[in-house]
């Protein structure tokens, strides 16, 4: 078999970044005043071929490029794919809603696009300094974007307050990178997951362990290392949170996952109980705050917390269907998630006139379509059965649930408890949009929202995805079930059960 | 075997919901989205009907059975099918669909096209659960209920609806996720979301029964507050008072005490035992505490609301009797109820909207302005309270008398005093509404009896309740059958639990009178 050029391994990642230096290099050349919108279509082209890159990379024999340093697996398709898709639309969304006299558009779309590099990159890479650089890209490029609006007062906030606390929390990952290194000499994560169960410097493991949790904890805002979120999303403008509460997350959890269950398998006894604790403190942290919220941007920005408690409730699962279940949720969440964005968006304006709860008031009447659609998204971050929040949470549990033991039974209560409690403000927010509105404001009732094509586009895109993953899981599901067997073995020496514990103890319950 | 026996649960379930995508697509333009709905509902009764003509009463287990994959791994497979407890109340929604339209015909004059979308996604969620004999797929159309629901509430509620629609999701939402964690608790455990073989693998007793005793009251909380069961009926009065009509007439009774039977009772028949004296106790608390606030209250929405926690109780108590032959009872007042709750919704909803409020004390001596009305009335008001002939009568008299020979003496005869007190709050609320002076507020409006459209929704309510009043026979026919498997597990409540020492009680499946 001829051997793969490491050039196949990154395509997404290389087109990814030559669309961005493209869309650099045309906006400077551009004269002033000419629009720069059409490079947005560039960068969304581009994405498009990413996305294509990575559903071509399958049919690559799994493995690993340059120098052991990134790998292509079903498992970075899936993630690959996932951050492709989320990127695109959040571009599409971007170029019907950015303001069209912006002088910053092409910067845009190019800081947007090398975002999406390092957020790829960060789910392939198998060598921990490459995941560092990875984290980098991503991060600056979001920090950037997410003071985009610097003529508002709470642009710049936002922006500060993420660089500040991104970048210790960085550092944190960083300086278990560090240890690790000092530990078994090698950055390698195969390599690592050989050394690690028998290294005699266990408690400098350990504390790697811990430090690199607290890093990517910051980067998928669970609790209690989530305070920066509602701030950040609150002050960066809607289509960058639709990108910034999806994508980098995403990613985020794609590294997650290869820490504990690629890397440090050995030391599950030690990871489940923390990760349990953090996903039992963020959904109920992000729920209760949530409900007294007033802004929707806010509330969202806690209700991704909560998710991201949901999600975290997977990683009690054994092996592949631990895996499969955070991989399945990480997909349905960025599709709902990304949606119900865009729809506060094209409701807000860019300017974001209306931020407020009530100020949903009356949306269904006003505008039919995306009252409509806000509600359906909202329906499936509830997690009704028939949207992908549902299949979402239902996997993620039904993972939870599978140590038997009692503080897995004990997870999947509080879980779905704290789904409850969610859908009170999830409904407060569909209900005020369905009331109709007072009619003392009726004069001052803001005009009824234009949806462009691209923005169409995006708002397409997220309810099929919601509604497939809802209603069809089985496709994905697989995907993320092979992701999940390629992420355990590649490693020797490592023990992975292909086969989860239930189907080994009731052969006969399961026709 | 007919041709359509192996899709015509597919069709029930697809109809109502193709229809509704017809609706919110087509333009709303005067009353279009009214024609397209009730033609869709009727279309879909008509298929419901398709299941008793070719039902076969001896048969055990599941008839009309589809069993595919859905997803598979964790395997769902899309597994429906009906049984003597199921196939009458398929029958009944579907019923209920073209009566729901024409009781919204004038009523909902906005927006016509959103709801009746929404009306018709109901639908499919109640067939859904019916139907449904896998727990995932059940949890799906039961959770899906609650939406449509929800969101007419909230949108179309008389005043206070937002509230009343937050009240009503929260309060059926949160037990449902109780429900969820008793699922998956099941399926970590024996591998299986299939109805039919949990019932199986729960018979052989092999998991902890520590554990499964918190796994059937999950189940048990979710339901009950559906039903809703005593200490849990705080959401009813105001969903019942703000909820358009047609969709108050589903909101309670049917899908709780169907769970209670199909998912609470016959899963699991050990934990049911245990947990039947408390459920007996509760049921008839309720009836009587039902009874009692239905008789003060100033409302006519709350009467409503208060009798109907009376009579559902009292089917509680037939269910958790224990008594096969109760539980034909049980089944034939659930279906009577439906219906005269259906006439109850449509009558009430009429006068709530000709004369805009739902005091009693503002009606008075309407019977002369409005004739129809006040017989249409009068017959289900006589049916609620059970007289003989009436399709109240027969339900009511198969669970008193079975609980009183089989469960225990002492708590039938106080539930009996609940359907006397039942008789109290019915006739004062006909005399007080249309007879007596006539009120002011009566007066000062145009009389306007009932309309075409609202007679065509009733008068098929108020034949069946002849009709069942008259010949039970044919409806126990299929029941009893559908309810026999368990009869050999299944022993009444008094024999096996308190007093061993009894006779050996002979279980009465020829339970009609």
């Amino acid at each position: 078999m001829t051997p793969v050029p490491d050039i196949d391994r990154i395509m997404p990642e290389v087109i990814l970044t030559l669309t961005g230096v493209a869309v650099m290099l045309i906006d400077a050349s551009l004269a002033a005043r000419r629009s720069r919108r059409w490079l947005g279509w560039i960068a969304a082209m581009g994405t498009t071929l990413a996305l294509w890159a990575s559903l071509w990379q399958i049919s690559l024999p799994e493995g690993t490029g340059f120098f052991d340093t990134v790998e292509t697996s079903t498992f970075t398709v899936f993630f690959h794919v996932l951050i492709c898709g989320i990127v695109l639309v959040a571009l599409l969304l971007s170029l019907d809603t950015l303001p069209a006299n912006s002088h910053h558009q092409g910067e845009y779309y190019a800081l947007v696009v090398f975002g999406a590099v390092g957020m790829c990159l960060l789910t392939g890479a198998v060598e921990l300094l490459v995941v560092f650089i990875a984290l980098e890209i991503s991060s600056i490029s979001t920090y950037v974007l997410a003071g985009y609006r610097k003529q508002t007062g709470r642009g710049p906030e936002s922006a500060i307050k993420y660089f500040l606390l991104g970048s210790f929390a960085t550092a944190f990952l960083l300086y278990g990178i560090a240890l690790i290194f000092g530990a078994t000499g090698t950055t390698q994560v195969y390599q690592i997951a050989i050394l690690a169960p028998a290294n005699e410097n266990h408690a400098l493991i350990v504390a790697a362990l811990a430090m690199m949790l607290v890093g990517i904890f910051f980067k998928v805002s669970a609790a209690p290392f989530h305070v920066w979120t509602p701030d950040v999303y609150e002050g960066a403008p809607s289509p960058v949170v639709a990108l910034l509460s999806t994508g980098p997350k995403v990613a985020a959890f794609a590294l997650l996952l290869r820490v504990v269950y690629e890397m440090l398998p050995s030391l599950r006894t030690l990871w489940a109980p923390l990760l349990w604790v953090a996903a039992v403190l963020s959904m109920t942290v992000g729920n209760l705050a949530a409900l007294r919220q007033q802004n929707v941007k806010r509330m969202l920005a806690y209700s991704s917390i909560a998710h991201a408690g949901y999600l975290l409730a997977a990683f009690a699962g054994i092996g592949d269907l631990g895996i499969a279940a955070a991989s399945f949720y990480a997909a349905a969440y960025a599709a709902m998630n990304v949606g119900v964005f865009a729809v506060i968006t094209l409701v807000s304006g860019y300017d974001e006139k209306l931020p407020l709860i009530d100020d949903y008031r009356g949306l269904i009447y006003r505008a039919p379509l995306l009252g409509s659609l806000l509600i359906f998204f909202l329906i499936s971050l509830i997690g009704i059965p028939f949207t992908g929040g549902f299949f979402g949470k239902f996997y993620s549990f039904t993972a939870a649930m599978s140590p038997m033991n009692g503080s897995a039974v004990a997870l999947v209560i509080i879980g779905l408890l704290n789904s409850g409690i969610a859908a009170a403000y999830y409904l407060r927010l569909a209900v005020v949009a369905a009331q109709p509105a007072a009619p003392s404001a009726a004069g001052a009732a803001p005009a009824k929202p234009e949806i462009g094509i691209a923005v169409g586009a995006a708002l397409l895109l997220a309810v099929a995805a919601t509604l497939v993953l809802g209603i069809k899981p089985g496709a994905t599901l697989h995907a993320a079930q092979s992701g999940a067997h390629t992420l355990q073995a590649p490693a020797p020496g490592v023990q992975s059960s292909p086969l989860s514990p239930i189907i080994q103890a009731t052969p006969q319950a399961a026709q | 075997m007919h041709a359509l026996d192996q899709s015509i649960l597919t069709l029930i379930l697809l109809v109502p919901l193709a229809g509704a995508i017809l609706v919110a697509i087509l333009p709303d333009r005067g009353k279009a989205p009214n024609w397209l709905a009730l033609i869709v509902t009727l279309f879909s009764f008509v298929l419901t009907l398709h299941l008793p003509a070719h039902f076969a009463p001896g048969m055990k287990g599941f008839q009309f059975e589809i069993d595919r994959a859905w997803i598979a791994d964790p395997l769902i497979s899309y597994h429906v099918g009906v049984d003597g407890l199921s196939l009458w109340l398929v029958v009944l929604t579907g019923l209920l669909g073209p009566v729901g339209v024409l009781a919204s015909w004038n009523a909902i004059t906005a927006r016509r096209k959103v709801y009746y979308s929404l009306f018709l996604v109901q639908q499919t969620a109640m067939y859904g659960v019916f139907v449904s004999l896998n727990l995932i797929i059940y949890y799906g159309f039961w959770e899906l209920s609650l939406v449509p629901m929800a969101i007419l509430i909230a949108m179309y509620g008389r005043k206070n609806g937002p509230k009343a629609a937050l009240k009503f999701f929260l309060f059926t939402f949160i037990p449902s996720a109780l429900l969820l964690v008793g699922i998956l608790w099941l399926y970590a455990r024996t591998g299986t979301f299939d109805y039919v073989n949990l019932q199986i693998y729960l018979a052989h007793d092999t998991l902890p029964a520590r554990a499964l005793f918190w796994v059937a009251l999950a189940f048990l909380a979710a339901f009950a507050v559906k039903v809703p069961v005593f200490p849990l009926h705080g959401w009813l009065g105001d969903a019942f008072s703000e909820a358009p009509v047609a969709l108050a007439m589903v909101i309670a009774g049917k899908l709780g005490l169907y769970s209670l039977l199909r998912f609470h009772v016959e899963l699991f028949p050990v934990q049911a035992r245990h947990i039947a004296p408390l459920m007996i106790a509760l049921a008839v608390i309720g009836v009587l505490y039902g009874a009692c606030l239905a008789l003060v209250q100033r409302d006519f929405w709350k009467v409503l609301a208060f009798g109907a926690v009376s009579h559902f109780s009292l089917v509680v108590l037939a269910i958790y009797g224990l008594a096969p032959a109760a539980w034909n009872g049980a089944v034939y007042q659930i279906l009577s109820l439906g219906i005269v709750e259906g006439g109850m919704f449509v009558l009430l909803g009429v006068l709530d909207t000709r004369y805009g409020t739902s005091q009693i004390a503002a009606y008075g001596g309407l019977a002369a302005k409005l004739p129809r009305t006040a017989s249409y009335f009068v017959i289900a008001s006589l049916t609620m309270i059970g007289l003989p002939l009436l399709s109240g009568f027969v339900g009511e008299f198969v669970i008193l008398s079975n609980t009183f020979t089989d469960v225990s003496r002492g708590w039938a005869v106080a539930a009996a005093l609940g359907t006397i007190l039942s008789a109290g709050y019915m006739l004062s609320l006909v005399q007080r509404l249309f007879y007596g002076p006539e009120s002011t507020m009566a007066a000062s409006k145009p009389a306007s009896d009932l309309r075409f459209n609202e007679l065509a929704a009733l008068t098929p309510l108020v034949v069946l309740m002849l009709v069942l009043g008259v010949a039970p026979s044919y409806w126990f026919r299929t029941m009893k059958d559908g309810l026999q498997p368990e009869a050999t597990q299944a022993s009444p409540m008094h024999s096996a639990a308190q007093s061993p020492d009894s006779l050996p009680v002979s279980v009465h499946t020829e339970g009609q009178p």
